[in-house]
């Protein structure tokens, strides 16, 4: 079974980011960019399937500026055996990046699709849910568990309240939650020999995929600033406070 | 036009979260958005649909009960709201699980973009959401013609139940062979819920391990509160994965939030710095978090603790 997994490349998790002096969006420049960290767990996912025998090929597939080959190249260095690339410059929301993994399905038909479950900049969490419906097909989102079995996938899902097991006729699209797994490091010689797997670089006009959106960004703001208060002395002096001053208690 | 609402409910019961989400709606419609209708879909469902209709605001209940809407799975769910969607400018629901798992499916179908955790409404077609971990707020307008949407429920206030809404059943079925429920295994709780409570205290890998979360049982009794984790806590196993306060996990904004052992990551604070009063209890006087506390107290937690659980 051929294993299909997307990475986005964003801000590094590490990063405060800055919003513009004019509003017009955060400031990106200069800023440390890496690996999605709910996609750096879709590849490791990925990567155990194939290391158990489940998977027989894992392609790793990005949207987005030239630079963001190296996430795929990163991906690679992890285990995944090739790339492709569908290079755009385009600021690319969630429906259009749906599109294009759809014609990337189209092609590859692969059996399983991992994803992250959000990316850490626009936090949309939309991507997989999006795919599946555009492909036909079933979805495990918030994975805590993946278990596939012949046919079919056992996804365990982190939902409000505990946990939900749902099972899926294959091929299906799962999206990672943060403790499906711990992804590992990239070893220098992996990292040597991922500069020599194949990357197809690909187009939205080669899925055939306009990549605008009716949503416009109109402005962006710091949120309103938290300010720090004051450090009690003792239980009592805090208890007093909640009582009398900030009256929560 | 008008707006829909997917009800969110489990155990038999309208979640509370709702409340909030026909808030957002209200707002929409104030703004010139026409009629409030909310759907309820699951299996024997009647009694959540009569709680939904009792909600201020709605004009009639849509219930579709049926065991293919049992568990609310994305699948059935998806296809239900795509052919209800029509005649509708706006379609909301919670940012619960069930509304990020559904929601993106049916804006997806009806080839529209989503907004997801949208905490203001600044128009018909207008709403601000935050991006980056909540350390900016985005202001964005959707000129789709169907709007589809996710709607932070701490940032709106629940409407009150006075109301009477008529209840009318739907009568379409659709099929899912795709995908089917297996077992759910939720954390049994007397407890508040999480993403209601009025008093929050939360524990993090400070705590030491998960036995040591037991500290904080007194505390939530006295005060009636919820107990949360940080992801620390959660992935270090100290604490349960619905209990994840924060960017990925719940978010939450109660009157009173006690972090207790909790050094403050931003993916932390991003899930509970609209909470009204901050209390930050932790050895490290220099940990984030004090940051953001409006009262911090330095020092060893295993002595704070029992000690502000008999002065409550």
């Amino acid at each position: 079974m051929k294993v299909l997994v997307a990475v986005k490349r964003v801000i590094d998790y590490n990063v405060k980011i800055r919003v513009k002096p004019d509003h017009s969006d955060v400031d990106l420049t200069n800023v440390k960019m890496a690996m999605n960290p709910f996609c750096e767990i879709a590849v490791e996912e990925a990567v155990r399937l194939k290391e158990k025998g489940v998977a027989s090929e894992v392609v790793a597939v990005t949207v987005g500026p030239k630079a963001a080959q190296e996430q795929l190249r990163t991906a690679m260095a992890l285990g995944a055996d090739r790339a492709i690339h569908v290079q755009t410059d385009d600021k690319v929301e969630s429906l259009a990046v749906a599109k294009l993994l759809k014609g990337v399905i189209d092609e590859e038909q692969p059996g399983l699709v991992i994803l992250g479950k959000q990316a850490i900049d626009t936090d949309n969490n939309q991507t997989g849910q999006m795919l599946a419906a555009l492909a036909g097909l079933p979805q495990g989102t918030f994975a805590s568990e993946v278990d596939v079995q012949g046919e079919k996938v056992a996804v365990t899902r982190e939902i409000d309240g505990g946990l939900q097991t749902v099972e899926l006729s294959l091929p299906a699209i799962v999206t990672t939650d943060l403790r499906l797994n711990d992804p590992r490091y990239a070893k220098l010689p992996d990292i040597m020999k991922a500069k020599k797997k194949p990357l197809d670089v690909k187009t939205p006009e080669d899925y055939g995929v306009a990549t605008g959106s009716k949503v416009s960004l109109i402005k962006v703001e710091a949120p309103a600033e938290r300010k720090g208060g004051v450090k009690v002395g003792s239980v009592d002096e805090l208890v007093d406070k909640l009582k009398n001053e900030a009256k929560v208690l | 036009m008008s707006i829909l609402v997917l009800a969110d409910h489990h155990d038999g019961q309208l979640a509370g979260t709702t409340a909030h989400v026909v808030a957002a709606a209200q707002e929409i419609a104030r703004a010139g958005g026409g009629d409030i209708d909310v759907l309820v879909a699951g299996e024997g469902v009647s009694a959540i649909a009569e709680a939904a209709a009792k909600l201020d605001g709605v004009s009639r209940v849509w219930v579709a009960d049926n065991a293919v809407y049992a568990h609310q799975l994305a699948e059935p769910l998806g296809a239900l709201l795509v052919e209800l969607a029509d005649g509708y400018s706006h379609v909301l629901s919670s940012a619960s699980t069930t509304g990020k798992n559904v929601m993106p499916r049916l804006a997806a179908l009806k080839d529209v973009s989503q907004l997801s955790d949208v905490i203001a409404v600044e128009g018909i077609d207008t709403f601000c959401r935050p991006i980056y971990a909540g350390n900016a707020i985005a202001t964005v307008k959707s000129d789709d013609a169907l709007k589809v949407m996710t709607v932070r429920s701490t940032a709106f206030d629940a409407v009150a139940a006075n109301g009477g809404a008529g209840i009318e059943s739907v009568d379409k079925v659709v099929d899912n062979t795709q995908s089917s429920f297996i077992k759910e295994e939720l954390a049994q709780s007397d407890r508040p819920e999480l993403g209601a409570a009025k008093v929050v205290i939360s524990g993090g890998r400070g705590m030491g391990n998960g036995e040591n979360f037991k500290l904080l049982d007194g505390i939530a009794d006295k005060l009636g509160a919820a107990i949360g984790a940080s992801r620390a806590a959660v992935d270090a196993g100290y604490a349960h994965n619905d209990m994840q306060v924060g960017q990925t996990g719940k978010i939450v904004a109660p009157d009173l939030y006690i972090a207790v052992g909790i050094s403050g990551a931003i993916q932390h604070l991003a899930g509970m710095k609209d909470s009204k009063v901050i209390v930050a209890i932790n050895q490290d006087e220099e940990a984030p978090i004090f940051q953001v506390a409006d009262y911090g107290l330095v020092g060893d937690l295993f002595e704070i603790l029992p000690e502000l659980e008999s002065k409550l």
